[in-house]
């Protein structure tokens, strides 16, 4: 894939963008795999396959410094234009989303070796049910990169409003559990860890999508998003200061 | 005078500036060369004291528009300019405009240096001296001394004025032919590849040449480096076949061109 579908006069140029656009769809389709894998180490309680998802990351790490150094010669070489600049400028950006996203399936994956210790407690159910959601974004903002597809790209910018709402709704089935059962506290409290950083991924296939725009149209996506009810927000804030709080050092 | 404007159209997808202001304005300018039309209804707007610059293929017919802005066209039999095009509202090519008066408002500095055969100072002093804007030898001289700075040369010659023109480098000549355009107190320069003789640091030189320039003077520069459109001008316009396709402010140009065959040309994809 590249901006357009003629080529370039100096043909290897042409190829070049090609290679880079074929280094993010080959490493989206990794940190996609490394989010499926934490997902089934959540779900089977294999904590085996989540100590190989936590190795896995470095892989992520490696080809996101190869990219960084591809388009910083490609910008030096090639002293690329506007879509070819955009498409440029965007790969830099979306290979940063990516590692993330490998960090955030690292992390949660961590968390499932130390949550398997414990016996299982019924929210898991949500947690998955999340990040499955979360999956199915990340893998539409990839397909949508791939085909440079604006449309679907905006499809995965509108559906992180349900990421959120499920975030807030599993947050809530945690807490519950923690006042009804002060036993699955350890459980519940890495739990809540994961379903912040499953928000976060889905956060961070929200910047590809709007990245995709940027880089197709040239233009950032214009719409607001649909706003969440003040209840919702005021109780998201509460989830965040409460996992921050958890997260600050002890 | 005729001070009418014909209505703005939007030919070819060129926006005209609204709210700057104008120096030279294009309407409906076709360009025939005996039955071959080298322009065709181009409209466009120069805002003053901004740096223009025209790129495209070759023989899209930018260097042909650039030399209707100072009549240039009017030495070939063959070529024949219709339409309007106005400098500060009035129309240069009216049957009473004198087109020497005209070249003296407007400058131009072509693609070869091309220095006279004469010393430093007589290349400079040779158009005051024509167009009578020097009474005594003072004037001169404050006049060479003064172009000369303004084109970022004195420095380097003012201890050899009498030497001749063509001994200088290929960079310091050109910077020489700007101070020749510049001694006729001109308020437009127009530049036809005035950078594609010459090494990168003599282009670095008359690339900030230029940006300081335009303080004063409104600029047109022809240029097939797009990367030099990018770095100097503040609006960049695109020809092809004749067409003005699109032009707008050159960071738009160069990072969101409203205009496939503008991608196709500045990305390098032109078939």
């Amino acid at each position: 894939m590249t901006p357009k579908d003629d080529l370039h006069i100096v043909r290897s140029f042409s190829e070049e963008l090609q290679t880079l656009s074929n280094r993010i769809a080959v490493m989206g389709g990794v940190a996609e795999a490394q989010l499926a894998s934490a997902i089934t180490a959540i779900e089977s309680r294999d904590s085996e396959l989540a100590v190989r998802v936590v190795d896995g990351d470095s892989e992520l790490d490696d080809m996101e410094t190869d990219i960084n150094a591809f388009v910083v010669r490609l910008l030096a070489l090639r002293q690329p234009v506007a879509a070819d600049l955009r498409h440029i400028v965007g790969a830099l950006k979306i290979s940063s989303n990516i590692e993330r996203i490998g960090d955030y399936a690292a992390n949660v994956a961590k968390r499932t070796q130390i949550v398997n210790q414990f016996p299982q407690v019924r929210p898991v159910g949500g947690v998955i049910e999340m990040a499955r959601l979360v999956r199915g974004n990340v893998q539409a903002v990839f397909d949508a990169y791939v085909q440079q597809n604006v449309e679907k790209a905006h499809d995965v910018w509108r559906g992180d409003e349900a990421v959120d709402e499920m975030h807030t709704s599993v947050f809530q089935e945690l807490m519950t559990l923690m006042l009804e059962e002060p036993d699955t506290v350890p459980a519940c409290t890495h739990l809540l860890f994961m379903i912040k950083n499953l928000e976060r991924v889905g956060d961070h296939a929200t910047n590809i999508a709007e990245t995709i725009q940027f880089l197709v149209a040239g233009k950032p996506i214009s719409a607001e998003r649909p706003k969440k009810s003040s209840a919702a927000e005021a109780h998201e804030q509460d989830a965040d200061a409460f996992t921050t709080s958890l997260e600050s050092p002890r | 005078m005729n001070q009418e404007v014909s209505p703005v159209k939007d030919t070819a997808g060129a926006p005209l500036v609204s709210s700057d202001p104008v120096k030279l304005a294009a309407r409906d300018v076709t360009v025939s060369y005996a039955e071959k039309k080298a322009l065709i209804d181009v409209n466009i707007d120069i805002v003053e004291r901004q740096v223009t610059s025209f790129i495209g293929p070759s023989g899209c017919g930018k260097s042909t528009f650039l030399r209707c802005f100072n009549r240039m066209n009017d030495t070939i039999d063959i070529c024949r300019v219709e339409g309007r095009i106005t400098l500060d509202n009035e129309n240069i090519y009216d049957e009473n405009v004198d087109p020497v008066q005209i070249r003296a408002r407007i400058g131009m500095v072509f693609q070869k240096p091309n220095p006279f055969p004469k010393s430093i100072f007589e290349n400079i002093a040779y158009g005051p001296r024509i167009h009578g804007l020097v009474t005594d030898k003072d004037d001169l001289d404050e006049i060479v001394h003064s172009s000369l700075e303004k084109a970022g040369l004195l420095k380097e010659v003012k201890d050899r004025l009498d030497a001749p023109g063509t001994s200088l480098s290929g960079g310091q000549q050109q910077r020489l032919c700007i101070a020749r355009a510049i001694a006729v107190s001109p308020e437009v320069i127009l530049m036809d590849e005035p950078c594609s003789a010459l090494d990168p640091i003599a282009t670095a030189k008359i690339e900030e040449l230029i940006d300081d320039l335009r303080e004063n003077y409104t600029i047109i520069i022809v240029t097939h480096s797009m990367q030099q459109a990018a770095r100097v001008s503040q609006r960049t316009a695109f020809f092809h076949l004749g067409y003005l396709v699109e032009c707008g402010d050159t960071e738009t140009v160069f990072t969101n061109p409203e205009h496939e065959l503008t991608q196709g040309y500045i990305t390098g994809r032109f078939g």
